[in-house]
């Protein structure tokens, strides 16, 4: 049923503190690519995009302050992608667990 | 809910045929009722499209050598069969044309929320028909509709980025209709239309919206990285420069075994109707359905790899998915079972609109059941790539999904156009078209069995009678498919008025509009009060 | 209100008040603003199944190939995709601040932000092209010039850094078309602020082209670390 009431009006003091942190953010992974931390720097990457991801879409698009709806689609749209991404790594890697098969 | 009762004529004579006759204001329409129409038009000639290339191809298939086309021809005609009848027939047929009409009017609505974007999906649906039928008459393709890599990228010289250009315009014609349904199904119901008050038809296109929206996106990159390496010739595909053939083929079936889905869904949807009008009862487990209709829509994700069985696949992830795929075959099977459970001690007739809904679930259960012997591994390695195959999936396709079709068109036809067509035309037509489907059908089960492969333009002597057999159907199913067409354009001049609800069925089209319907569907919102498919208050028709 | 009958007549969806920002296909303003929400965000989901498929075929070839992905990341400018990363992110707080506007009614500020936001976008696009037209130079493009050398490779197999590029430019060159669309459609959204035609009431539309900009920013979150930012041992 439609909500009877507008969602609020998010005050720019939030939208700057987010903007800054998304700057700091920003500058952070940066400086961690100078630093060689082998399987560590993908995931310390991937860990501070997704913060990243987090503020814009929960603060910037207001997922914060909305009903279920959106929040929802976004999060069935990224379970689709690892879906995609699961199954297909899940043959890649398992392909040779196996010897290559004798001829029929 | 109405005080008086008003005399009206039987044939609706403000509606929303006739309000305007202007060339503009059908194209530039945003009325849903008209966009369905438009899109009955655009589908049922790109139909006989994708029919006549079939038609070629079984009248060769009557000689072993190949009767009468050349084998590139011949793999021409298979690509552009499957590509029409995938794309530009099946996917769009339902949801566009019975899915635009009824899904406002059954849920309580004046439109779809999103009526400009509903005429801007038909037009990019046109524009991208447009650009395949340019590959067709410039020479066509001939990879297979399944456009695997290196062949598709690398290899062949046909206008595969035509065609693959025509299917990815499409494609956003899907999404913009799934959209579009889903939210007009979450945000536009009346009041008191809860989600189950809602007709099962509903069910079945929302679950099939959320493939639309989740699947056809993957398609849409797939098709580009296709191009990408054509153009670019780089090893994204390629073993030769290092690329991985088979990472085209999980991109391709993660969007194209959930799209046999959108096939099939809305057929169901429409049987579950088609069941409750012509057994006069309620539909039995209709919570059952709806929720199958939603598990059929999740599970089908699980399950593409059973595709690519014999590719290169690891076998791990082989028997994942085969066992995944016998799980996808419940919840339909619960829906055979719910329907027969709803035909029993019902009070039957047998319209035209009920001889295509008994065919489906007759058929649909012959081509289910096959389907998981193709899921068991071990069958699939001597039947993939066999007749056996094609054979289930047109069971399914065309014993399931086109029938439902065609039992769904006769069903809403009143409601559409005002008029009756005549049921003893169209009783013989159903009938036609069933026992020619099986004649044409049934024997490539046999054929695939005995190891013929398909997409072959000749084949060993030993199989020409069942190809024979096959052909033979072939004629006839399409002589059922013709008089159809024959008969409801006729019932357009000279056909009975309909009035607003001849076979006596519940749901909001039937019950709170006229025949055909006025614009803006409803002069008040209904406000809805009891469930759906209360055929206890309906009585016997008459038709 | 008259007495209802058995079979409406014609239609009548313009009777009482109506909001002038409704639509005939809706009962109520919070009922199309709710619509259109979801609408976006079922769009937003679509485009994330788009991305997603060239996400999953990078993951894919930069785990079989990851040396030539490391040698390949080497060959752009951290530099760049930091003042690139830096731009879009402050186009996603103009934006907000766009939205934020619309909705106390200031259209002025409104387009003065949005076109903050399309200036910035247009600067990103502008560092982008420098890019693309360094690595022509270079001769380093997939396909069409690609001849480097062995300084550019660095150990790993030219195919490999080849395909690297390709998902570079091809990722990097989708970004950019969906920032295109993005700027034009908030270049549209602008003139027809200044011109009057939207105005407090139809702040959805203005929030809408901000959901799919903010989208647009989130991908190359991902992209910057994922191309710019590969670090680590080529075993």
């Amino acid at each position: 049923m439609a909500e009877l009431h507008p969602e609020p009006i998010v005050p720019v003091r939030i939208y700057t503190w987010v903007f800054l942190a998304l700057l700091v953010l920003a500058a952070l992974t940066t400086a961690f690519a100078y630093v060689d931390l082998g399987i560590f720097n993908t995931l310390i990457a991937m860990l501070i995009a997704t913060c990243k991801m987090l503020l814009v879409a929960l603060f910037f698009m207001h997922l914060r302050y909305k009903a279920g709806l959106s929040r929802v689609a976004s999060i069935v749209g990224l379970f689709w992608l690892g879906l995609l991404v699961v199954f297909t790594l899940a043959d890649v890697f398992t392909r040779n667990w196996t010897p290559q098969g004798k001829p029929w | 809910m109405s005080t008086a009762v008003v005399e009206r004529p039987l044939y609706n004579p403000v509606n929303y045929l006739n309000v305007k006759h202007t060339l503009k204001s059908w194209l530039l329409t945003t009325d849903h009722k008209r966009i369905a129409l438009l899109y009955l038009g655009s589908i049922t000639m790109l139909f006989f499209v994708g029919g006549f290339a079939a038609m070629l191809m079984r009248l060769n298939l009557l000689e072993p050598a190949g009767a009468i086309v050349h084998p590139e021809t011949y793999n021409k005609l298979f690509t552009m069969h499957g590509i029409v009848m995938v794309w530009f027939f099946l996917i769009p047929s339902i949801p566009t044309t019975l899915g635009n009409f009824l899904i406002p009017i059954m849920v309580g609505a004046r439109d779809l929320a999103f009526p400009k974007l509903n005429l801007l999906s038909w037009y990019i649906f046109i524009f991208g028909s447009a650009f395949t039928l340019y590959a067709l008459v410039s020479g066509g393709v001939d990879t297979g509709w399944t456009f695997y890599t290196p062949l598709s990228s690398l290899y062949v010289t046909t206008h595969v980025m035509a065609a693959a250009a025509g299917v990815f315009i499409t494609g956003f014609s899907s999404i913009l209709t799934g959209l579009n349904f889903i939210v007009t199904v979450h945000k536009m119901r009346a009041p008191g239309m809860t989600w189950f008050r809602l007709p099962l038809f509903v069910w079945s296109m929302y679950a099939t919206s959320v493939i639309f929206v989740l699947a056809t996106p993957v398609l849409a990159i797939t098709l580009l990285l296709i191009g990408l390496e054509r153009g670019l010739h780089v090893g994204i595909f390629d073993p030769a420069l290092g690329g991985d053939p088979i990472l085209f083929q999980h991109l391709f079936w993660f969007y194209s075994h959930p799209a046999v889905y959108i096939m099939i869904l809305p057929g169901m949807g429409v049987v579950s109707e088609l069941v409750a009008a012509f057994s006069r009862k309620r539909v039995f487990g209709y919570k059952a359905i709806g929720f199958s209709s939603m598990a059929i829509a999740l599970f089908g994700f699980f399950v593409w790899g059973h595709h690519m069985f014999v590719s290169g696949q690891s076998v791990y992830a082989g028997m994942v998915f085969s066992a995944l795929s016998f799980a996808v075959a419940i919840p339909s099977a619960i829906k055979v079972f719910n329907w027969t459970a709803t035909l029993y001690k019902g009070s039957i007739s047998f319209d035209a609109p009920m001889l295509y809904a008994l065919g489906f679930i007759g058929l649909f259960t012959i081509g289910g059941l096959t389907g998981l012997f193709l899921a068991a591994l071990s069958v699939d390695v001597h039947v993939h790539d066999t007749y056996f195959v094609i054979a289930h999936f047109h069971y399914i396709m065309v014993g399931g999904a086109v029938m439902a079709y065609l039992g769904g068109i006769h069903f809403w036809w009143p409601k559409i156009t005002g008029k009756l067509y005549p049921d003893v035309w169209a009783r013989l037509a159903a009938v036609i078209i069933f026992v020619g489907f099986n004649l044409t059908f049934f024997p490539q089960y046999l054929l695939g069995y005995l190891g013929m492969p398909r997409r072959y333009a000749m084949y060993p002597a030993e199989f020409q009678m069942l190809n024979v057999m096959s052909t033979a159907g072939a004629s006839i199913l399409g002589l059922g498919y013709l008089l159809p067409l024959v008969y409801l354009i006729w019932s357009l001049r000279y056909g009975p008025d309909a009035g607003p609800n001849p076979f006596l069925a519940t749901g909001l089209e039937w019950e709170e509009t006229q025949s055909p319907p006025t614009t803006h569907n409803f002069e008040e919102i209904p406000v809805v009060t009891q469930d759906a498919y209360a055929y206890e208050n309906m009585g016997i028709p008459n038709v | 209100m008259s007495d209802t009958v058995a079979f409406p007549g014609a239609g009548n969806p313009h009777a009482g008040n109506r909001n002038p920002a409704l639509q005939e296909q809706f009962e109520h303003i919070e009922q199309q603003r709710d619509a259109s929400n979801f609408g976006i965000w079922i769009f937003l989901a679509t485009e994330i199944l788009f991305f997603g498929g060239l996400f999953t075929t990078y993951i894919v070839y930069r785990m079989i190939y990851f040396p030539g992905f490391v040698s390949g990341s080497h060959l752009l400018e951290r530099h760049l995709g930091a003042l690139m990363t830096f731009v879009l992110l402050g186009s996603s707080f103009t934006m907000a601040l766009a939205v934020h506007s619309i909705r106390l009614g200031k259209r002025k500020l409104v387009v003065l932000f949005l076109i903050l936001t399309i200036l910035l976008g247009v600067a990103f696009l502008g560092v982008k092209f420098t890019e693309y037209y360094g690595k022509w130079n270079e001769h380093l493009v997939p396909g069409i010039d690609f001849h480097p050398s062995a300084n550019d490779l660095q150990g790993a197999t030219p195919q490999s850094v080849e395909l690297f590029l390709c998902f570079y430019f091809f990722m990097t060159g989708l970004h950019a078309l969906h920032m295109i669309v993005g700027i034009g459609l908030l270049a549209v959204m602008a003139l027809l602020t200044w011109y009057g035609k939207i105005t407090a009431e139809h702040y959805n539309r203005i929030e809408v082209s901000g959901l799919y900009w903010h989208f647009v920013d989130i991908i190359w979150i991902y992209l910057f670390p994922l191309l710019y930012l590969i670090t680590g041992n080529r075993h």
